[in-house]
């Protein structure tokens, strides 16, 4: 069996109590994995760690125990092989659009020529359609196009994995949808290794491959990973034609409504986040994956 | 009657009638000082001048523009020690600024650096700073004079202490306050310690630097004219007080306005960098 791009295994983030007795875990026993080339959303309520998990597989912030393997090698801090757009655009404000892509750009190649550098920040400004603004500071420039330019600066780095944030949360409806169209295009033509949180279902329906749902925290699990079973050529206009589209929505509504606050509060153990279930809505039994022991190398460091 | 100036215009007239009302009631008051003289010995009132006669030694407005025209048309003159152009004189204290300040921005800019990336550092120093900070900077004089033993040199110290403290504090606490996301972009990219001090945090703390800067330059102009009066000798502070000695209150007068001049003057160019560094978030 082929490895996975990334897995991440018996994932767990603790907190000493502000009282100074005790732990709270934020999540435990989080195990997943993610193929080349897959597009994975994380959907749950805030508070369940999302961004922590975002947080460790970018190199930013340390789990508490568990290890994140991607390409056979545990990761042990941030790496330009894996670009993170932020929340907000997180754009130095102080430099242009094209200072900003620069600045990434000239880090990932540093033996690149002058010109290749400015090639490169071309192209990408052009395939997020913004090449008026090389020149404009984020100031000068509306939230969507502060955002595609956060999305260029991620990309021309050429990343093997890409992070995203809730990217389009602070974004207007159509700006958003603007944005979700050219993400999936660049994403799918260049068979980008994606991993995104949003709180959008209708966003995770278009974009993601599969969905991991979250319980809500403390103590948060991955209570099920939703295979998309919608085609593969879905656009935004024709996603609700399909006759899946409706019963995988309420499936994850029901989720977020419901059950990802009554999972929470049975009894530990009822998930096992080695078994994580897998629900395809197009096949009447859902089944489970193992997955894969850790092999004695990749000990898990508790 | 709807304004039909724009606002600059009306504001630069309205300063305008300021000054002549202020010059016209100085001028007036001098005028209607003519009181009777007294009867006195001749040898004295020679010395009095116009205040045997009951007059004001207060000089008109005229004389103290004549006196600037004065000093304006020969500013570099040099009759001796006591005896200089006011052109010399500002020299003097705008070079002796010039080097304390520099002298405090090489210390304060670097080490208030390392001071706002370490929270350790800046607890432990926080302290020190709270209790330096409000000493006045001529306190120190005795002291630098006592060990530096050169009094030219001991000014240029009393303006590098005052200087220190508000580009130290607030480059510690620009540095110490780059927003989280900044870093975390540079630490995606791999940036390294140097290139990120350099391309993110240095950048992103200028606009606090700048001010600090600012209130420094503002706070070292104000202290050298107090220093130059102890130390003597020159600078526009020995000016002024020789000035005093000479009774010459239109030289005073002549000098406080040449010393407001210069103080705008070195605000507008810490302001010009200012705005060089500043940001729209």
């Amino acid at each position: 069996m082929r490895n996975p791009l990334i897995s991440v295994e018996n994932l767990a983030k603790r907190f000493p109590e502000p009282s100074g007795k005790g732990e709270l875990t934020v999540f435990d026993d989080i195990w997943f994995t993610i193929e080349e080339g897959e597009f994975v959303c994380i959907i749950g309520h805030s508070g369940c760690g999302k961004s922590t998990i975002l947080n460790a597989l970018a190199g930013l912030d340390e789990a508490s125990s568990g290890v994140i393997i991607i390409d056979g090698q545990a990761i042990s801090g941030p790496s330009l092989d894996r670009a993170v757009i932020f929340q907000g655009h997180a754009l130095m404000p102080w430099m242009s659009a094209l200072e900003n892509i620069r600045l990434a750009v000239t880090s990932r190649f540093p033996e690149w020529s002058k010109a290749q550098v400015q090639d490169q920040c071309e192209k990408y400004l052009r395939m997020v359609h913004l090449d008026g603004a090389h020149d404009k500071k984020p100031a000068q420039l509306s939230g969507g196009m502060k955002q595609r330019v956060g999305i260029a600066r991620a990309l021309a780095i050429e990343p093997q994995i890409l992070l995203m944030d809730e990217p389009f949360s602070a974004l207007d409806a159509l700006t958003r949808g603007s944005l979700q169209d050219e993400l999936m295009g660049i994403c799918k033509s260049t068979k980008q290794t994606t991993f995104m949180i949003t709180h959008d279902v209708d966003e995770a329906l278009l974009l993601a491959d599969k969905i991991l749902l979250m319980t809500n925290g403390p103590n948060a699990r991955v209570a099920e990973i939703v295979v998309n079973t919608l085609p593969e050529n879905r656009s935004r206009d024709s996603l609700h034609k399909h006759e899946q589209y409706y019963p995988l929505r309420n499936h994850l509504i029901e989720f977020l409504v419901t059950r990802s606050r009554e999972l929470a509060s049975e009894a530990e153990g009822a998930l096992d986040g080695r078994q994580t279930k897998v629900v395809r809505l197009d096949e009447t039994k859902p089944e489970t994956v193992t997955n894969s022991e850790p092999a004695p190398l990749r000990a898990v460091n508790e | 009657m709807k304004p039909t100036l724009p606002l600059t215009a009306r504001a630069a007239l309205l300063s305008f009638i300021l000054f002549g009302a202020t010059v016209l009631v100085w001028q007036l008051a001098i005028e209607s000082s003519t009181g009777t003289a007294p009867n006195m010995d001749p040898e004295l009132a020679a010395l009095l001048g116009p205040q045997a006669k009951g007059q004001s030694a207060f000089p008109a407005p005229m004389a103290i523009f004549d006196e600037l025209v004065r000093h304006v048309t020969d500013p570099f003159y040099d009759a001796g020690p006591n005896d200089k152009g006011i052109g010399i004189q500002l020299a003097y204290s705008i070079g002796r600024v010039a080097l304390g300040f520099g002298a405090a921005a090489l210390v304060a800019i670097p080490f208030g650096f390392v001071i706002g990336m370490s929270p350790l550092f800046y607890k432990a120093l926080d302290p020190f700073f709270q209790l330096l900070k409000p000493i006045s900077p001529l306190a120190w004089m005795p002291l630098a004079l006592y060990t530096i033993k050169d009094s030219n040199s001991s000014a240029i110290f009393v303006i590098f202490i005052c200087s220190l403290w508000p580009m130290l504090i607030n480059t510690a606490f620009g540095v110490g306050a780059v927003r989280r996301e900044y870093l975390n972009v540079a630490k995606t990219l791999e940036l390294g310690p140097f290139r990120t001090a350099w391309k993110v945090i240095l950048p992103a703390a200028a606009p606090t630097i700048v001010t600090g800067m600012r209130i420094s330059i503002g706070i070292a102009w104000l202290v050298i004219v107090a220093a130059e009066m102890l130390v003597g000798g020159t600078g526009i502070g020995y000016f002024v007080w020789n000035e005093w000695n000479n009774l010459s209150i239109t030289n005073v007068i002549a000098a406080i306005l040449f010393i407001g001049f210069i103080g705008m003057v070195l605000d507008q160019l810490m302001g010009r960098v200012q705005a060089a560094v500043a940001y729209a978030d």
